[in-house]
């Protein structure tokens, strides 16, 4: 990377925040996310669910990432774990609460998730030099106005990502009547 | 204190990659498979939006909301068949999932 470049990002990759509170954040995910996979009440999991999924949205802002930051905590946080707060409570979970927690398979899936562990942590150990020390500076003032022109386009031309988007919408209203065809008694 | 790098952000994503997978293949219940899922596609978008602050372009972020759109999709369709599986068989329970397989 030229120096010119570099002293204009010298803040570094954490500009926003210090590093303890990336530490903090990533910290509060992974201990949540083991949460999730380890209780045995089916609400218990998603509030933990709900405390990762805010945690991620702060590493977001810290990378710069403001509107998928407020995406994450709109639509993951405040529709997705809604929804499952519904169904845990339409399905019957008394009966599942007190049932054992795992699979009878579950040596086999616990040594499968401890190989792709050590995959990821060889591939780091190995590639830990392509990764830059500093990150390239992204505008930050104007973020929700370039995804917005990424995704809609400006000035009468279609943005890059525009057809992906009425793509991404004709999904959304399948989805819509896949859930409604799947959840009614009698079509 | 060392700063923060990509690489500590992909480590942090791995984890949660790896917890989402252990609580695929080894839970019973049908909607913490679900959430899962859900941690799994975090993990992905997490990887996305830090390679988009490396590389200083908005890709990454963009994909990551395309990812957004497909979990809710995905969410809505898996617990609307686990609501009709649950009609049927009165039970969100994996192991007793098994009408396909013989």
């Amino acid at each position: 990377m030229n120096p010119a470049l570099n002293t204009a990002v010298n803040a570094g990759m954490a500009p926003v925040g210090t590093p303890w509170f990336f530490y903090v954040l990533a910290g509060l995910a992974v201990a949540s996310g083991a949460a999730v996979i380890t209780r045995r009440n089916a609400v218990h999991s998603a509030l933990a669910l709900i405390v990762t999924l805010l945690s991620v949205a702060g590493l977001y802002l810290m990378l710069y990432a403001p509107f998928v930051a407020g995406v994450q905590i709109i639509v993951y946080a405040g529709g997705i774990m809604v929804l499952f707060l519904f169904v845990i409570m339409l399905v019957n979970i008394e009966r599942a609460s007190k049932d054992r927690r795992f699979n009878r398979i579950w040596p086999v899936g616990l040594a499968a998730a401890c190989a792709l562990l050590a995959l990821f942590v060889s591939a780091f150990v190995k590639g830990k030099a392509l990764f830059p020390e500093r990150g390239m500076p992204l505008p930050e003032s104007s973020n929700t106005q370039q995804i917005a022109a990424m995704l809609y386009g400006e000035a009468g031309r279609m943005g890059q990502y525009t057809f992906a988007f009425e793509i991404a919408s004709l999904l959304l209203l399948v989805a819509i009547l896949g859930a409604v065809i799947m959840t009614k008694k009698k079509i | 204190m060392v700063p923060i790098t990509t690489l500590h952000y992909l480590v942090v994503a791995a984890a949660l990659f790896v917890l989402g997978v252990i609580g695929v293949l080894t839970r019973r219940n049908v909607v913490i498979v679900l959430m899962s899922i859900e941690l799994i596609l975090n993990a992905v978008n997490l990887n996305l939006v830090a390679f988009s602050r490396m590389w200083g372009n908005l890709n990454g972020q963009l994909f990551s909301i395309f990812i957004t759109v497909d979990a809710a999709a995905e969410a809505a369709v898996g617990l609307g068949i686990l609501i009709a599986f649950f009609r049927n068989k009165e039970t969100i329970n994996v192991d007793e999932i098994d009408l396909l397989k013989w």
